[in-house]
């Protein structure tokens, strides 16, 4: 009966993180704003910017990895390289989601000092979206950082609640 | 026996990394007179700064490199000085937890600064924000330096982690091994 509440609590946290991760993709690639001012028009995407393209890339990774894991059968022997590959996904994770909301600071606040104007002012609802595909990544993020710990669980016993 | 070692040494390289990226990056300062606009045939000079507290990302980068030092510190006395402490599985498993935290800490901490400074380097014409490494060299070339040694230390603590990981199997393997041949006893 543990087993069983064990197992179907790690496969609803994994499908939470996939259905985070890919939220966090879909609303960073449909973001596109085409602003004018006076004679010019500027369009506005996220692939301006490198830390926007690797935010996707990055968490386009991880969610084709929580979908292939929420398949892996329960008596597979990869569980222990599952945990491993875990951290190495939350670190993914944590970079891109700190790259991206560091490069979307400066857009939206500038930087007096280096001379950089912040652009949220002209477009607005792209500068919207941004924020929700961070907010996304975010909670992608903190269930990863659940799932690891629960990762870590599962192949260890801690406690040795187990009796043989 | 070798794993401790082993550990030991990974955590020494890795508080010399990332405690040299904080001091790199925090003593990082450049101060240069420029010619900002000409009136007639009289220069205007301006003496601009550039510091790393103007970017919100490398103080989080210095801030997040001395946490992640003083870990490695804690973690190496904790290691000379008590080489006997009772291997429990509460210690192991929070000394495992630990590190992992602290390796997605440095990895958050140097790929934003990465970023900006990839920001600062090129510029951004979609943006129209202007490169500053043409004009502040050395300035770029330190917050390079503290750069590589941040991301050494991300690549050490990753291994830490694992390592971490692998005693933290191993002990629960020999202990599972061993409970059970006793509790069989008890019962008969």
């Amino acid at each position: 009966m543990v087993k069983l509440t064990q197992r179907l609590g790690g496969l609803i946290l994994r499908f939470a993180a996939f259905c985070a991760a890919l939220g966090a993709v879909i609303a960073m690639i449909t973001s596109r704003e085409r602003s004018s001012f006076f004679v010019l028009s500027l369009v506005a995407r996220y692939s301006d910017l490198a830390a926007f393209k690797y935010f996707v890339i990055a968490n386009a990774i991880v969610s084709v990895y929580s979908f292939l894991v929420l398949f892996l059968p329960k008596e597979s022997l990869l569980w222990k390289f599952v945990v491993v590959l875990d951290l190495m996904v939350t670190m993914l994770l944590t970079s891109s989601l700190s790259a991206a909301v560091a490069v979307a600071q400066v857009g939206k606040r500038g930087n007096a000092n280096a001379g950089w104007l912040p652009i949220c002012g002209q477009v607005p609802r792209f500068c919207d979206q941004i924020t929700g595909a961070l907010i996304a990544g975010l909670v992608a993020l903190i269930l990863y950082v659940f799932l690891l710990i629960f990762s870590i669980h599962s192949v260890v016993d801690p406690f040795l609640l187990r009796k043989s | 026996m070798a794993r401790e070692k082993i550990l030991l040494g990974l955590r020494i390289f890795a508080f010399m990394a990332t405690l040299a990226a904080a001091i790199v990056m925090g003593l990082n300062k450049e101060t240069k007179t420029l010619v900002v606009a000409t009136i007639g045939t009289t220069p205007i000079k301006a003496t601009l700064t550039a510091k790393f507290q103007h970017t919100p990302a490398f103080v989080f980068f210095v801030i997040a490199n001395v946490m992640v030092s003083f870990h490695n510190l804690l973690m190496i006395v904790l290691q000379i000085f008590k080489p006997k402490l009772e291997i429990k599985c509460f210690n192991l498993i929070s000394v495992a937890i630990l590190d992992m935290l602290n390796a997605s800490l440095v990895s958050a901490a140097a790929n934003a600064a990465a970023f900006m400074a990839e920001l600062g380097k090129n510029g951004n014409k979609h943006a129209k924000w202007n490169k500053i490494c043409d004009r502040f060299a050395i300035y770029c070339d330190h917050g390079g330096g503290a750069l590589i040694a941040a991301f050494a230390g991300v690549i050490l603590m990753l291994l830490i982690s694992a390592v971490s990981i692998s005693r933290l199997l191993i002990h629960s393997n020999k202990s599972a091994a061993a409970s059970s041949p006793s509790s069989l006893a008890a019962v008969l």
